[in-house]
């Protein structure tokens, strides 16, 4: 089917959005067997999940796109689906997803109701004055409800709940009337082939022979093979090496139409060049950016380091092949007295960083020992008082609507880094969301913090926290300390002081009899397979003062708790 | 001793080669399982005696054959509950070892006595099969502990046990009493240590309860159904037990054994003094250099663990042999480190010799930080006799263990590697700082 033969009123371009496993994939899926782009067969099983880690964590990380064709009343239609991330962490992809689409399919289940995704989802393509289909899935389960569900929808969105369709995705029931109401309902894109050429990237991926593959969405106009194009983030200009459309594989063509969604390949190096958000137009005919254009912002930090520093350019590498294909990863090199040189690494949420570690480790057979990150000071060396500061501040609080408030506070970044985000999350459901801007360096009553065994001081340990932090911190590493360090023949004294000061103590039992009772022939083999382990075990030891210290203990106390 | 020395190495593997001492026997089923038993023993429906006997002979006739062995100090009977054996196998396997070595009329062959009735009534007839020394395993004198345990016997048939004994071997009897118990308190354990003293007779054997997976006192402590005592206090046992017994005129040789009089178990010094032994039985361990098959190395080997496969092999091709590992001469300096240590004599430059005759222990390990601050520190001593852990350090030997292994392990593979390279150095006698 040629492309060109598609008006503009032929074409809808629309995605699914919903909350975490209510069956956005799935009828994905089921749309793309309907319309033929993938032959039905057991195994088409999201199709669209192409990662091993998606596949394996039954998650959507990277958002895929596919032209679908239907024919509907005699006429042919071009739907172009964009399957977007469902997880919290990825808001800002399904934003730009939803920025080159005129209508969403919102999922709901059809037994777990509306949650906390099906609402965030729900106000980024209500304020994008996108056209809402509300689906009901699951309904072929036994506790279904779609009654109460598509009460709950006209309560909440105010949507009328005749305009909610019952599917099953999984059993394919009324799936064909989606595809019905996409057409009939949503829009076509407001768009026309003979303005200039102008188009939004809403995704890219790296490919070791061609370079940055970037997924576009044609807001006007039309480019072709051979053109040069520029993004407007950059500046940068480019030559259209190969383009064509997704079905969910890559079809070239010569030429993409306004309207219409395919991916183009142009000589971009790293995906920094081809950012979600971004606009691209023909050289020399410039264009109004499209609105929304954000670069990522890192959420939640974490200091990654290899297990053994001569695996650290390994590690490395890998690092920077998978960001090659994530451009919201923020890698920054750091450096720790224990564990060597490694990298701070920021990213968009929890999930994402887990992704990222798996991904290491599978993909790479890396193996990472991930921290809680050192966040930067400044040291002021002055003899005025120092500012005394609550830990967060609160600035203001609006209201937004009448059921939602926006609050903000001035935190200090270090009790932002870690897992505020992840608590603010669990403890509201997910219904709350968070964004930060820098504020600048403010003073604070900040100490610097040692660990001593026996009296002699572990400098690998070595840490500064907040004054009102200084007692717990302190006993929790000291904890940490004494279950990672074996005993020995004296007791070993572990104390966290604040110059002369002991604030924490614990203490590690001396042995006093650590001998094998009975060692007679054949029980020698036995003991010496241990003896020999403890041997080895020697060679990778610390010595602090009297006290020998595993490598391992340094790794134990300084990694993140929910490892 | 000093007659068969000659320089050179072949003289003195000779010299090791001829006074294999031990043989121990295997007979590895019991009527019951004791509750923190982990060793390798059956508790069948019924054992065919004559059939084990048959294995027992022919197993020995081939191994003493294959080790090329010209005499045995010693003979120890073990298990299991050996005392349920009969006593025509002990004198068929007895008589199979002085058919293809030199069993000496002053061999010590020992028996392990489980002191229940049935056991009672056979000790005379052992002593006329050729047992001349009894062990028997007393472990406590309080019935509700020995029923805590699954004990099959009476703390009054143990001494009984003992004193019969006691008549048939004097001065060649052991006792084996157990501390760490369930309920026990160090008072509690002092009175029934010095109980035992009273009525037992040259010889006895301490050893701690140790808890091992898979036993049913294990379950038993995890589940909390039993505990056992703290190890601040079962160090504080043996130490006072340590005491006891030299009030009472023993002499501590090893960790867990102590002698009066001299009777010290001349078959288990023969594994602290790394000799050669050859075992023969379900489970047996040995270490021995298979002369007959042109062997020069000491092989590390473990007889086949279930009776009925064990007994199915030895019929075949004469042995049950399961694992065989020939042991590199670091491996082997290793174990005579290990058990060496064991013994307050500890390991004398003599015996160290025998086994490397071209570095002593001054050398390989009298030069390194560690081993001078244990000695410092009073756990460790290093003299003209030898390398031994004072009173202190044998307590806390396994604690030593690993940093000296891994010295001697540095210094070996220092040797190779200039061997390699072709420039073997002889130890400096002046002190280098080395960790």
């Amino acid at each position: 089917m040629d492309i060109c033969e598609f008006a503009v009123d032929k074409i809808r371009n629309f995605s699914i959005i919903a909350h975490i496993d209510h069956g956005k994939s799935t009828l994905a899926d089921r749309l793309l067997e309907i319309t033929g782009a993938i032959v039905k067969t057991d195994r088409n099983k999201q199709v669209l999940d192409k990662l091993q880690v998606e596949r394996e964590r039954g998650i959507t990380v990277k958002a895929q796109t596919a032209s679908l064709f239907y024919r509907h009343r005699g006429q042919t239609y071009l739907l172009n689906l964009i399957d977007t991330p469902g997880h919290v962490d990825f808001s800002y992809e399904v934003s730009r997803s939803i920025s080159a689409c005129q209508g969403v399919l919102l999922v709901v289940d059809a037994n777990q109701g509306i949650q906390a995704q099906t609402v965030a989802n729900f106000y980024l393509a209500f304020e994008a004055q996108l056209t809402i289909i509300p689906v009901i899935n699951k309904i072929d389960l036994k506790n279904a409800d779609p009654e109460r569900v598509e009460s709950q929808i006209e309560k909440v969105f105010d949507i009328p709940r005749e305009e909610c369709i019952r599917i099953s995705a999984k059993l394919g029931t009324n799936v064909d009337q989606v595809l019905q109401e996409v057409v009939k309902r949503i829009p076509h894109p407001a768009v026309s082939k003979a303005d200039a050429f102008r188009a939004l990237v809403f995704d890219s991926t790296f490919d070791h022979y061609r370079g940055v593959v970037a997924n576009i969405a044609l807001f006007g106009g039309q480019v072709a093979k051979g053109d040069k194009i520029v993004s407007a983030h950059l500046g940068k200009t480019y030559e259209v090496n190969e383009l064509g459309i997704l079905t969910p594989d890559e079809h070239p063509r010569d030429r993409l139409y306004a309207g219409q969604v395919g991916y183009v390949v142009a000589g971009m190096k790293e995906v920094k060049e081809a950012q979600v958000g971004d606009t691209l137009y023909h050289q020399n005919k410039p264009v109004e950016a499209l609105p929304g254009f954000k670069p990522a912002k890192a959420m939640v930090f974490a200091g990654m380091y290899p297990m053994d520093q001569s695996e650290y350019s390994g590690l490395r590498s890998a690092v920077e092949k998978l960001t090659l294909n994530d451009s919201s990863v923020t890698v920054q090199r750091d450096s720790s007295l224990a564990l060597g040189a490694g990298w701070r690494l920021g990213f968009l949420g929890l999930l994402h960083m887990e992704v990222f570690n798996q991904r290491l480790e599978q993909e790479y057979n890396a193996s990472v020992i991930v921290t809680s990150p050192t966040v930067p000071y400044k040291a002021v060396l002055c003899s005025a008082k120092l500012m005394k500061n609550r830990r967060a501040v609160q600035k203001n609080m609006v209201y937004i609507d009448d059921q939602r408030v926006m609050m903000k506070y001035l935190f200090p970044l270090n009790e932002v880094v870690v897992d505020f985000y992840d608590q603010l999350k669990s403890l509201s459901s997910g219904y709350a969301s968070f964004d930060y801007e820098d504020a600048g360096y403010q003073p604070a009553d900040l100490i610097k913090m040692d660990f001593l065994l026996n009296g002699r001081p572990v400098e690998e340990l070595t840490t500064i926290v907040h004054k009102d932090r200084a007692y717990s911190t302190g006993k929790f590493m000291c904890e940490r300390l004494k279950d990672s360090i074996p005993r020995q023949m004296f007791e070993i004294a572990v104390q966290a002081a604040i110059g002369s000061k002991i604030i924490a103590r614990e203490t590690i039992k001396a042995y006093r009899k650590n001998v094998l009772a009975k060692c007679y022939g054949g029980d020698v083999t036995r003991k010496m397979k241990l003896l020999k382990k403890q041997a080895e075990g020697k060679k990778k030891m610390r010595r602090i003062g009297n006290v020998d210290v595993p490598k391992d203990a340094f790794i134990n106390v300084l990694k993140r708790k929910d490892k | 001793m000093t007659g068969y020395w000659v320089s050179g190495h072949m003289a003195i593997q000779r010299h090791l080669l001829d006074r294999v001492s031990a043989f121990p026997s295997q007979w590895p089923f019991c009527l019951r399982r004791c509750s923190y038993c982990n060793f390798n023993k059956y508790v069948p429906r019924r054992v065919d005696n004559a059939a084990m006997t048959r294995c027992l002979v022919k197993e020995t006739a081939t191994l003493l054959r294959l080790s090329r062995v010209a005499r045995i100090n010693s003979v120890f009977f073990g298990g299991g509950t050996p005392s349920l054996a009969s006593p025509s196998t002990i004198a068929a396997v007895l008589e199979t070892v002085s058919q293809n070595a030199h069993l000496p009329n002053e061999a010590e062959v020992t028996l392990e006595v489980n002191p229940t009735p049935t056991g009672m009534a056979k000790l005379k007839d052992f002593t006329e099969a050729g047992v001349n020394r009894f062990s028997v395993g007393v472990q406590s004198l309080r019935d509700d502990d020995l029923k805590r345990l699954g004990r099959d016997h009476s703390s009054w048939e143990a001494l009984k046990a003992i004193s019969e004994a006691r008549t048939l071997c004097p001065g060649r009897v052991s006792v084996d009493v157990m501390f760490g118990l369930p309920g026990q308190s160090v008072e509690s354990w002092e009175g029934e240590l010095e109980r035992v003293l009273d009525v037992c007779d040259d010889h006895v054997s301490l050893y701690q309860l140790t808890l091992e997976r898979g036993t049913q006192l294990f379950k038993q402590v995890e589940f909390g159904e039993q505990t056992v005592p703290g190890d601040d206090v079962t160090a504080v046992m043996y130490r006072t037990a340590r005491r006891i017994l030299e009030n009472r005129g023993f002499l501590q040789y090893e960790v867990s054994n102590f002698a009066k009089n001299g009777a010290v178990s001349l078959h288990n010094l023969g594994y602290w003094r790394a000799r050669q032994y050859i075992g023969v039985g379900p489970g047996a361990h040995g270490r021995f250099v298979p002369q007959a098959e042109g062997a020069v190395q000491r092989e590390a080997r473990t007889q086949t663990l279930e009776p009925d496969v064990w007994m199915r092999e030895v019929q075949q091709v004469g042995h049950g042999t399961r694992r065989r590992t020939r042991l590199t001469q670091l491996a082997l300096l290793e174990e005579v480190l290990v058990m060496a240590l064991r013994m307050t004599d500890g390991l004398t430059h003599q015996d160290w010799a025998m086994f490397n005759p071209d570095a002593g222990l001054h050398c390989i390990l009298g030069q390194s930080e560690d081993v001078l601050e244990l000695q410092e520190r009073g756990l460790l001593i290093l003299d003209v006799r030898g390398l031994r852990c004072s009173w202190e350090g044998l307590a806390l030997l396994d604690s030593m263990l690993p940093t000296l292994l891994f010295h001697l392990e540095k210094y070996i593979s220092n040797q190779e590697k200039q061997k390699e390279e072709g420039s073997p150095s002889l130890c400096q006698g002046g002190k280098s700082k080395t960790r």
